[in-house]
């Protein structure tokens, strides 16, 4: 490898560590799958790549983003492998005869990503696992994402790496008839990417954006699946989300709510994209919980204001995920909608009807309070409304809550 | 790969068996006969368990007299009632030879050693 130029020293004054992350990010799946191939060794590959990105992330800010950071990423990955693999000659002649560029098939990606998200592994490893092999985080990276240790992280992929091992999880595409129950369990990660990067307290300027991580996973793998429309209403989601992140925060840094967001900052090509795609996957005819998130945000991304937004549509779509995945957090969504086509009564009624289940859930408080509010009963809805506080753990939430509480 | 397939009967398993008329049980029991007929080629050995109250577990402390307690190690709604060594590619073979399954409703599967 030759030294930097001068030139890429001054690139590198306007590569953000984000845009590091990306390269990174572009490349680290790829590397991971060629690896695999070669080595047949899930475990040492998954090392080897992690050495490699955090080698690059090391040296790449004095040093410059090489012009080929793939073949350098494979380079540092292909000479750590030698080094360490010393007395394992089987290896070693293998590795030492690769040359970059490795072709790598899309079947082999998928392979990566399907093995990471195997059903015999902890949701916590296939998170983990996910993000070292297919993203390339550091372990670093995703300790400050989850708020978590270090240490836990790299227990986490260890055990998952020896379980992958001695439990005989192979690296291999699931069969035809595995491939939904599959696909839901690498669905069901990048979902929880959504929702951690969504509701992140964690410090979005030191920490990795997760919901771009999320975009990212779900455009790659419908890349790889473009005939699934789950994969593509997931995409959709994230897209709508992201879509409006902007109008999330005020210039304090507080939250608002949908209901009073500057719809005029959203990215209304972006909408349009993703409902575009989300019309797409509807032509499958195979409706999915993903798909008919995306739906229900669609309409309120598609709405001119929070007075045109489109209940009664909205609970239909709910009624319709409700019957495909039963769960009370969903009724309680349902509920916010069901305020505007039956009322505040009986929107409360259904609410009530949840306690059992959601009384520790900050929302179902808070969306009490809103609903005791609208019917007149401002003392009980504070009460709510400070029960929503003291469940929250959320400081753009709790935040909220307590103008709410200091307002009424 | 070899694997046990630790076969896991509940109470509610149990309660459903005996409720059933004699031919419905001769039916699930048919079902379970075709299962091991049908997976034949796998199976490297195994066998049905003794109900859990004939268990006895004896439980070891260095120096101390080991001590003997009636019924199985674990105190619980699921006990193991079998189990099936079975040699097969990796553990998706052998969920997939677990998926269909029709007899007890938990089936814990354990990679062997050797």
């Amino acid at each position: 490898m030759t030294g930097p130029s001068h030139d890429r020293v001054d690139a590198l004054t306007t590569t953000s560590t984000r845009e590091l992350e990306r390269i990174v990010r572009e490349h680290a799946g790829r590397l991971a799958t060629a690896l695999v191939r070669i080595t047949g060794d899930f475990a040492a590959a998954e090392d080897l790549v992690q050495e490699a990105v955090l080698a690059a992330l090391q040296r790449w800010p004095t040093e410059g983003v090489p012009e080929r950071p793939d073949a350098w990423l494979f380079t540092v990955a292909r000479n750590r492998g030698l080094d360490a693999l010393r007395r394992e000659s089987n290896y070693r002649t293998k590795l030492a005869q690769l040359q970059w560029p490795v072709q790598t098939e899309s079947d082999e990606r998928l392979r990566l990503i399907f093995t990471c998200c195997h059903p015999a592994l902890p949701r916590a490893a296939q998170i983990a696992l996910t993000l070292r092999v297919v993203c390339g985080f550091t372990t670093a990276q995703i300790a400050r994402a989850f708020l978590i240790p270090e240490k836990t992280v790299a227990q986490r992929i260890t055990r998952a790496k020896r379980k992958i091992m001695d439990a005989g999880i192979p690296y291999r595409l699931p069969d035809p008839d595995e491939l939904n129950a599959r696909l839901r369990e690498v669905l069901g990660v990048i979902y929880l990417l959504l929702n951690e990067g969504y509701l992140s307290t964690a410090n979005q300027t030191e920490s990795r954006d997760l919901v771009d991580d999320a975009e990212w996973l779900a455009s790659q793998l419908h890349g790889l699946m473009p005939t699934e429309p789950e994969v593509a209403g997931l995409l959709a989601l994230i897209q709508l989300h992201r879509a409006r992140a902007d109008a999330r925060f005020d210039g304090d840094g507080d939250l608002v709510l949908l209901e009073d967001q500057n719809r005029a900052h959203w990215n209304h090509g972006a909408i349009a994209d993703a409902t575009a795609l989300l019309g797409r996957a509807a032509e499958h005819h195979r409706p999915g919980p993903y798909q008919l998130q995306a739906a229900i945000v669609a309409c309120h991304a598609e709405a001119a204001d929070w007075a045109h937004t489109d209940w009664e549509q909205i609970v239909l779509l709910y009624d319709m995920l409700l019957h495909l995945a039963p769960s009370p957090l969903t009724r309680l969504h349902r509920c916010v909608a069901l305020r505007y086509t039956a009322g505040p009564q009986a929107a409360l009624a259904e609410v009530d009807a949840l306690s059992d289940a959601l009384d520790h859930y900050h929302l179902y408080h808070a969306t009490r309070a809103e609903l005791l509010r609208a019917l007149g009963h401002p003392s009980e809805a504070r009460a709510a409304d400070q029960r929503a506080l003291a469940l929250t753990t959320n400081p753009a939430e709790q935040a909220i809550l307590q103008r709410r509480i200091n307002a009424s | 790969m070899k694997y046990v397939l630790l076969f896991v009967e509940t109470e509610k398993f149990e309660r459903d068996l005996e409720a059933m008329n004699q031919a419905d049980r001769n039916r699930a029991y048919e079902l379970v006969g075709k299962w091991f007929a049908d997976n034949a080629d796998k199976i490297r050995g195994g066998n049905k368990l003794r109900p859990a109250y004939t268990a006895t577990t004896v439980r070891l402390h260095a120096g101390d007299e080991p001590v003997v307690t009636d019924g199985p190690f674990v105190e619980g709604k699921e006990v193991v009632s079998g189990y099936t060594e079975v040699e097969v590619a990796d553990l998706d073979a052998a969920i997939r030879m677990v998926r269909t399954w029709p007899g007890c409703p938990v089936v814990e599967i354990r990679p062997l050693e050797s």
